[in-house]
């Protein structure tokens, strides 16, 4: 589904992205884990296209097609979606609004017609009940005075309408309480099937107890230092990341 | 309305002033110059009986000793006023009862414009007054307004046939002599709208005028009176738009409301004259005086989307004597290219536990300048007074400003004033979180633009509102890059 090699990105000539490579096949779970400031948030703003970062080298490629050439919304269209660590706040527009909105452009690009309101309607009360969310949500402004948790959860509820194909989810644990974690963690894995693939990026082991990884991989420094399977990620919360510095220097 | 996406897309397409086409059909048009004899003229033209000539020439007499406010924050090379001609009307008259007898051209400029009165007279309730250059010519539903006695008609015909009604009210709200552009148009109005709701009346539909700029080298001075009896309802909507035109066009409109005890009056603006080009070449220049004045218990709302215009100077005001009574000013005024907008509200409280709410809109993008001035007035005897305002501003890029003036005179200690007001830009990070999404940039723009707005567009009428709306899509295409 995703293969990314040798990838290296700059943001003001500074090199965050130092060569990295990653395969993420269909029906896969893969976890990021690794230290502040280590790149794993650029990696997802890169795949997703933010053009602040400049790739210098290498290439990501998404069900054969190299996404070099195309638009943030092109990659939305073609079915990335990023969770994003700091979800923005759009005032006066409202969550369904902006959902709809969403969904719409990218049913537009596929030459799709709008979707109709009675099934939008549906689905956003489907959805909205897998993810246990309070429906007054729905009707305020995007993230405007929505607390952390909340902000997190609305991210998930999005994914979940716009049924990516490889989504990325940045930190959506941090600021979840630990009812929450488990409502939007089922919910995620009631979104998992054999043709998408995921991505989460997280600092803590609780949060791959519910959404169980095929892959957890180190990213140190700009490069991913090491992969291997969920056990990893509890051999990490044990010892830290000092033992992986020795490693590779 | 209802726009289809397709059709909006479309919209946004087109790069020039789509409305900038120029309508030929004959019109009779006087010598250009203002002098006495002109106003006279005017008069005549129009079979005004004596007092109201009379009344202009007062008007003419006062405006030759006045001089054009400087004080405004807009700049501009100042119209030649004996360069203008001050009458024009489309020769075929009479008006019409039917489309049918309509001259084919004009209904193909309404086809052009996208608000055909075809398509008026479908949408339920509303009941169109348009003015196409200076003189109304079609006007439907009337009948239907007739039989609950409300008056609904071209100012001019008002004086042929309601003058009692013109005589007492005329000019009460707006003097004669009240500013430079008042009294320019005091003198040489040419047509308008006249509308009276008797007492206890709900107007039943929205009232709407369409105005329409067409002559070229025509200043077009509409006059406006808006009463509405003891006890009774109106909303009156008024919308503008405008060929392109290489020299600037005066616009200089008065609008009166008189709302009597326990009276409301609604009345919404979406106006869109031509801003001139890229470069800021040609354009409308729009100075208006738009006053209401509210009796006790009384209640008036303004509500306005300023897109247009090349300069625009307009602050739609309320005199609150009655006590108890409300004055309301919702306000969105985009800015794009060269335009330079000054607008905002006077809130005048005489009267006793009298309330106020000021929300302005700005938007910027380009290198254009846009003033919010605003001046919440409480007089001594006006105990309990409240007003709150809030004042936003929104930017689109480094070379556009936005410039915030409230003026507070207070000399009353009961008076409660609360005034908010916040700057903000369009983030990179929402433009990304909205492309994240799917959406491309310029309808995260028209999206963000509108969430902006939103506090304002909600007081629109609905079909008016989504005229509003896709009037903000356009006017700030192609400001992003
Ligand atoms: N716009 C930017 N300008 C300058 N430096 C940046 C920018 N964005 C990211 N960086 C730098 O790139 C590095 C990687 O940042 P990134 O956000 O990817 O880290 P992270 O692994 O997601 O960290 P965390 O776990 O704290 O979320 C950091 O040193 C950060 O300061
Ligand atoms: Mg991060």
């Amino acid at each position: 589904m995703l293969e990314i090699k040798n990838l290296h990105a700059n943001i003001d000539d500074k090199e965050i992205l130092k060569g990295i490579d990653l395969k993420v096949n269909a029906g896969e779970v893969h976890a990021i884990m690794g230290p502040n400031g280590s790149g794993k948030s650029t990696l997802a703003s890169v795949i997703a296209g933010k053009e602040e970062f400049e790739v210098e080298e290498g290439s990501i490629v998404l069900e054969g097609e190299d996404l070099e050439e195309l638009s943030p919304e092109e990659r939305a269209h073609k079915g990335i979606f990023l969770s994003f660590q700091y979800p923005v706040e759009i005032p006066g527009v409202s969550v369904t609004n902006f959902v709809k909105t969403a969904i719409n452009e990218s049913r537009k690009a596929r030459g799709l017609e709008d979707m109709p309101a009675n099934e939008m309607l549906k689905m956003i009360r489907e959805k909205s009940e897998l993810l246990e969310m309070d429906r007054k949500f729905l009707s305020r402004s995007l993230n405007e005075g929505f607390s952390g948790g909340e902000k997190k959860r609305n991210e998930i509820f999005q994914m979940a309408m716009m049924e990516p194909k490889l989504a990325i989810l940045d930190e959506t644990d941090s600021g979840l309480d630990i009812d929450a974690l488990r409502i939007v963690a089922n919910g995620v894995n009631k979104l998992r099937n054999k043709d998408n693939a995921i991505v989460v990026i997280t600092h803590y082991q609780r949060l791959l107890e519910y959404i169980v990884p095929d892959y957890v991989h180190v990213l140190y420094n700009g490069k991913i230092v090491k992969s291997g399977t969920k056990e990893l990620a509890l051999e990490l919360e044990e010892k830290g990341y000092d033992w992986l510095k020795e490693a590779t220097v | 309305m209802a726009y289809t996406e397709e059709e909006l897309k479309k919209e946004l397409e087109t790069k020039e002033y789509e409305y900038g086409f120029y309508t030929d059909i004959e019109s009779d048009t006087l010598p250009k110059g203002l002098n006495e004899d002109i106003v006279i003229a005017i008069s005549k033209k129009k079979n005004e009986p004596e007092w109201m000539t009379e009344w202009r020439l007062e008007a003419f007499r006062a405006w030759q000793e006045m001089e054009e406010p400087e004080w405004a924050n807009v700049t501009y090379k100042k119209p030649n006023f004996q360069d203008i001609s001050y009458y024009s009307a489309p020769n075929k008259k009479p008006k019409y009862d039917s489309l049918d007898e309509v001259d084919p051209e004009l209904l193909d400029t309404f086809k052009k414009l996208g608000i055909s009165i075809d398509e008026q007279k479908k949408l339920a309730g509303v009941a169109v007054d348009i003015v196409m250059d200076s003189v109304s010519v079609a006007t439907t539903f009337k009948k239907t307004l007739a039989e609950k006695g409300i008056i609904f008609c071209s100012i001019s015909e008002a004086i042929q046939e309601h003058p009692e009604l013109v005589k007492k009210h005329l000019g009460t709200v707006v003097p004669k002599k009240d500013n430079f552009y008042a009294a320019l148009n005091s003198a040489v109005f040419s047509d308008g709208s006249f509308c009276y709701i008797p007492k206890g009346v709900r107007c039943p539909m929205e009232l709407s005028t369409y105005f329409r700029i067409n002559q070229a080298g025509t200043g077009q001075f509409e006059r406006t009176l808006v009463v509405a009896d003891e006890g009774s309802y109106v909303s009156y909507l008024e919308g503008c738009t405008a060929p392109s035109r290489d020299e600037n066009q005066l616009h200089a409109a008065v609008v009166e409301l008189i709302a009597m005890d326990d009276a409301e009056i609604k009345y919404s603006t979406v106006q869109n004259w031509f801003p001139g080009d890229k470069e800021g070449k040609g354009g409308v220049f729009n100075f208006v005086t738009k006053r209401g004045l509210c009796e006790k218990n009384a209640k008036i709302s303004w509500t306005q989307v300023e897109t247009g215009s090349a300069v625009t100077w307009k602050y739609p005001s309320c005199v609150l004597k009655g006590d108890n009574s409300i004055g309301e000013f919702y306000s969105i005024a985009v800015t794009n290219n060269f335009q330079q907008a000054d607008t905002g509200t006077k809130m005048i409280h005489l009267g006793k536990n009298t309330k106020s709410t000021i929300i302005s809109k700005g938007i910027s993008a380009g290198q254009s300048q846009n003033s919010y001035r605003g001046l919440v007035q409480v007089s001594s005897r006006a105990d309990n007074a409240r007003n709150f305002s809030q004042c936003d501003s929104l930017l689109m890029g480094n070379r556009c400003g936005a410039h915030t003036f409230p003026y507070i005179e207070v000399k009353n200690k009961s008076a409660q004033i609360e005034h908010e007001a916040t700057t903000s830009k369009i983030g990179e990070d929402q433009i990304f979180y909205c492309n994240q999404r799917g959406i491309d940039t310029e309808k995260a723009i028209a999206l963000i633009v509108n969430g902006f707005s939103k506090e304002v567009l909600n007081k629109l009428p609905m079909e008016f509102a989504v005229e509003a709306q896709k009037l903000l899509e356009i006017s700030l295409e192609g400001s992003v890059g």
